[in-house]
């Protein structure tokens, strides 16, 4: 065993719990016991989300202003006023995935609220009271669901019970809508109602009827955010812009290579420059998603506590430190390629090597993917207090429900001690579902009088993420004389942390297209020691995978001599739900759309190529087709990506439809020209010059299409992803007969 | 240390006890709680604080304050034309729904801002010129793109 692996670096233990948690969509918190000061409760059981059934009392501890007796507060979820106004609370993370505009909207539409009429707020963070508080996996709307319709229609059904009391009319002849309850032509309106039907009890939330979805008046319209205005005039929003009285500014510097422990630093020097408070070693404790040993500094002023960061010299004790190569790795990796099979064998269907053998056409490839960096804009940062025996925090994070029993493992403190104030978050993808930065801010907290804001550089952003895991595939397929797919096999090299199991992102579930497509298929596995901190990205695996497994086909198809769309709705085969969620019909459906729409089979300019991909992830069915150009220098362009995708209905579209231009950016940006390079277990790029996100002159036209199926609606802000690179990929090779099996495209030449 | 006198949104403004080095973004942000301006890079690549100085787009986190004593710096902040009424672009944003995460849209609106008083009609080339400075890590160019012409279509709109 690789020495590497003993070391006291357990970023994937924790990464992994916290993983298939959100996988599962359970809170990971207990449900420990929380007064409840309102009358009123609802209790709702059989939550969506994995067939958990908590018993939630959903009480009105929303704010001070709660307790106003002329208000209708029926759960957590919202208050109508006796004025008419309607506060919907937004219990999920805004992360720039919308959910502060769906979350309301679907309280809405069950309530038959005029959504003018609703104001909306953010929900203090209490999962015994609002459950699932986290975003992640795309699984905010699937798991809410349910919950957030049955508060708007309970809400509802008190309302129409208390205008069918004044007017004495059955409730059967009352109907609701535009905030009103309606009898004939005459209508009570719900701020009319309120006083009344606080005074009933509160059905049983599994009583209440649900709408169908032809009776939907707000749902799958287009919406414009509803913190939309706060952000284009600069309101105070994000975590990096909360501000307390006395508040001071931290910054925390950790070594470069991760697992380093502080040896000593120039803390007297430190201490007397302009503007700094103190400066001090936290020790840490060793986790990289909670507190790594490091050095903090608290100043007057953000800019101060940065200038005495530059003068700061720290000697580090690197002996358990990441020594991580990505030269190194990559040279092992294309030895490890040579053998057909890796050390373990995921899944092996059929008899592969029997059916390449006796395939009429074979294809081997060798694929490489980079490490990523998330690099949400907003670097990280959070705000915590130590007063009155509380830490409380202001924290831009995906997970803020579970982000309480993070900061109290990592604090030493019991959760009652903890408050965390969820903040908008300047871009998750991924990064702030951990609470790393949260855990330093709380422990310099502990050890300074006052507010602090802790703040860290872009250059720390780079240096310290849970990086996208780079990986390799050495892959061989093979098709029968008639053209069809018979074998395939995938000896996948990724890496490891415990010396066990894959680092997050680094794994291929035996269910992974094209396993249950193929009669022969082998997926073996070789994990190379890694203490480099890897982390879910946008589209966890997904995002690397696809672009690996759609290529190939594509590789097999063109070795075949078959249009691609032909040989791809042959591999999906008869309509059917594989396990794993694939269904074939589903996916049929949205590659017929997303050729159709694009244009599939036209002639095409020489230079010119249209490229098609599939993948389905976070239950989601996404084709797409990308037009590309390249030139005889290799630069390429971006035309056109059409996009068709299947999630069920839409909740909000405008919404929807954002995510999927952000997908397809973000998936291009990525492929194009991002790589995270290590040495000596430093991450080589500094900063956004060294690490090129997309800017607007490359951006194409991106189309988007739904499919609206009747199944249940299911997230959006990840699967529109993962198509994108083998799209372009395929569409280099319909351009210019080259195919691309390493990523970034720059690796092979490639320029915009 | 200093004390400085700033005009920023039209308002004079002091900044006592500062180091005349620091970059605008943090005396804007720290000193006078003008917080919409946002951080990215600190080393003006990314755009996320952007801001006018005499109708000038700049970086304020490379641009330190003690060079800006006399000149109008304008911020997101003081960008609506009043309370009630947004600037075009604001309006625009809100009507394309532009924003996923939000934090680069100050940055953006800044330099927009300077683009449609240069160039009132411009093309996409003109867009893609002036917007090239500013990074959105949630990729909503198109947005931004078909936001900026609205606007300017309505500015014409007005003045005609």
């Amino acid at each position: 065993m690789n020495a590497q692996w003993t070391a006291a670096v357990t970023a994937d233990e924790s990464l992994r719990a916290l993983m298939s948690e959100v996988e599962a969509g359970a809170p990971a918190l207990p449900m420990h016991a929380v007064k409840l000061d309102r009358r009123s409760f609802l209790k709702l059981t059989g939550m969506a989300g994995g067939g958990l059934t908590l018993g939630f009392v959903l009480g009105g501890q929303t704010s001070e202003a709660a307790n106003a007796p002329s208000d209708f507060a029926p759960n957590a979820f919202l208050r109508i006023s006796s004025k008419g106004s309607i506060l919907i609370y937004n219990k999920g993370p805004e992360i720039g995935q919308g959910i502060k505009t769906a979350f309301p909207l679907i309280i809405a539409e069950e309530l038959d609220a005029l959504w003018t009429d609703v104001v909306v707020e953010q929900a203090p963070v209490n999962p015994t009271v609002y459950g699932n508080q986290s975003a992640g996996g795309s699984r905010s709307i699937p798991s809410s669901w349910d919950q957030l319709r049955k508060a708007g229609a309970v809400a509802r059904a008190m309302l129409v019970s208390a205008a069918a009391a004044s007017w004495k009319v059955p409730v059967a002849e009352c109907t609701t809508r535009d905030s009103a309850v309606w009898n004939g032509k005459r209508k009570l309106t719900y701020g009319a109602l309120a006083v009344k039907a606080s005074a009933l009890p509160v059905p049983d939330a599994a009583t209440v009827r649900l709408k169908e979805r032809s009776e939907y008046r707000l749902l799958g319209k287009a919406y414009t955010g509803v913190e939309n205005r706060k952000v284009v005039t600069g309101a105070p929003l994000f975590g990096i812009d909360q501000q307390l009285p006395g508040l001071k500014f931290a910054v925390y510097e950790k070594c470069p290579a991760t697992g380093g422990k502080v040896r000593s630093a120039n803390l007297e020097e430190i201490k007397r420059l302009p503007g700094v408070r103190d400066a001090f070693v936290i020790e840490g404790n060793g986790k990289p998603t909670e507190v790594m040993a490091g050095v903090a500094i608290v100043a007057d002023s953000t800019w101060a506590a940065f200038e005495a960061r530059k003068k700061l010299r720290v000697e580090w004790d690197e002996s358990t430190a990441s020594k991580d190569s990505w030269t190194a790795i990559t040279k092992r990796a294309a030895e490890l390629a040579k053998q057909p099979a890796g050390e373990t064998t995921t899944i092996s269907v059929g008899a592969t090597a029997d059916a390449l053998k006796g395939a009429a056409k074979t294809v081997e490839g060798f694929y490489t993917y980079p490490f990523v960096s998330h690099s949400p804009l907003e670097p990280q940062n959070c705000t915590a207090w130590n007063h009155e025996g509380i830490l409380e925090f202001w924290s831009p994070t995906q997970t803020a429900d579970r982000s309480l029993k993070t900061l109290s493992d990592a604090l030493g403190l019991p959760v009652e001690k903890i408050k965390v104030n969820q903040t908008r978050v300047g871009g998750g993808f991924g990064r702030r579902l951990m609470n790393d930065y949260a855990c330093e801010a709380g422990a310099i907290a502990q050890r300074f009088a006052g507010p602090v804001k802790l703040m860290w550089t872009r250059e720390q952003d780079l240096a310290h993420d849970f990086y996208r895991p780079g990986g390799f595939h050495s892959l061989a397929g093979g098709v029968d004389a008639q053209g069809k797919l018979v074998a395939w096999r995938n000896h996948f090299i990724s890496f490891t942390t415990d010396g066990k199991n894959p680092v997050s992102g680094g794994n291929l579930p035996d269910q992974e297209f094209p396993a249950q497509n193929v009669p022969n298929y082998q997926l073996t596995q070789t994990l190379l020691p890694l203490l480099t901190p890897c982390g879910p990205w946008r589209a966890p695996r997904s995002c690397s995978v696809a672009w690996v497994i759609q290529s190939f086909l594509h590789e097999l198809s063109a070795a075949a001599g078959r249009d691609h769309r032909d040989f791809l709705l042959e591999v999906m085969g008869a309509p059917r739900l594989l396990p794993g969620g694939l269904n074939t019909g589903r996916a049929a459906d949205v590659i017929k759309l997303v050729t159709e729409k694009a244009g599939w089979g036209q002639k095409l300019p020489a230079g010119h190529g249209l490229g098609l991909a599939f993948h389905f992830s976070h239950a989601g069915h996404f084709a797409e087709v990308a037009e590309v150009s390249v030139d005889a220098n290799k630069r390429i362009r971006l035309h056109r990506m059409v996009v068709v995708g299947d999630i069920g209905p839409i909740v909000n579209m405008s919404g929807a439809n954002n995510q999927c231009e952000g997908g397809v950016i973000d998936g291009y940006s990525t492929m194009l020209g991002l790589e995270i390079t290590m040495e000596n277990g430093r991450v080589e790029q500094s900063n956004f010059h060294q690490y090129p996100i997309l800017r607007i002159a490359d951006q194409p036209k991106v189309e988007v299409h739904f499919i609206q199926s009747d199944n249940p609606p299911t997230g959006v802000g990840e699967p529109a992803l993962p198509p994108v690179a083998p799209a372009i990929c395929n569409a280099i090779y319909a351009a210019i007969g080259h195919r691309v099996r390493t990523l970034p495209l720059t690796k092979e030449g490639f320029s915009v | 240390m200093a004390i400085l006198n700033l005009r920023v949104n039209g308002k004079e403004r002091t900044v006592e006890d500062v180091d005349p080095a620091t970059p605008l973004l943090w005396v804007l942000r720290d000193s006078l709680n003008l917080v919409g301006t946002k951080f990215g890079c600190g080393m003006a690549v990314c755009g996320a604080c952007t801001v006018l100085v005499d109708g000038e787009p700049i970086r304020a986190c490379s641009t330190p304050v003690a060079g800006l004593a006399g000149k109008n710096i304008t911020t997101i902040e003081g960008l609506a034309r009043s309370e009630k009424e947004l600037h075009p672009l604001q309006q625009a944003w809100i009507d394309h729904d532009v924003p996923q995460c939000g934090y680069c849209q100050a940055g953006q609106l800044m330099s927009a801002t300077a683009l449609l008083a240069r160039t009132p009609k411009p093309t996409d080339e003109d867009i893609d010129a002036a917007m090239a400075g500013n990074l959105c890590r949630c990729g909503t160019y198109q947005r931004i793109r078909a936001a900026i012409h609205t606007a300017a279509g309505r500015l014409a709109k007005g003045k005609a």
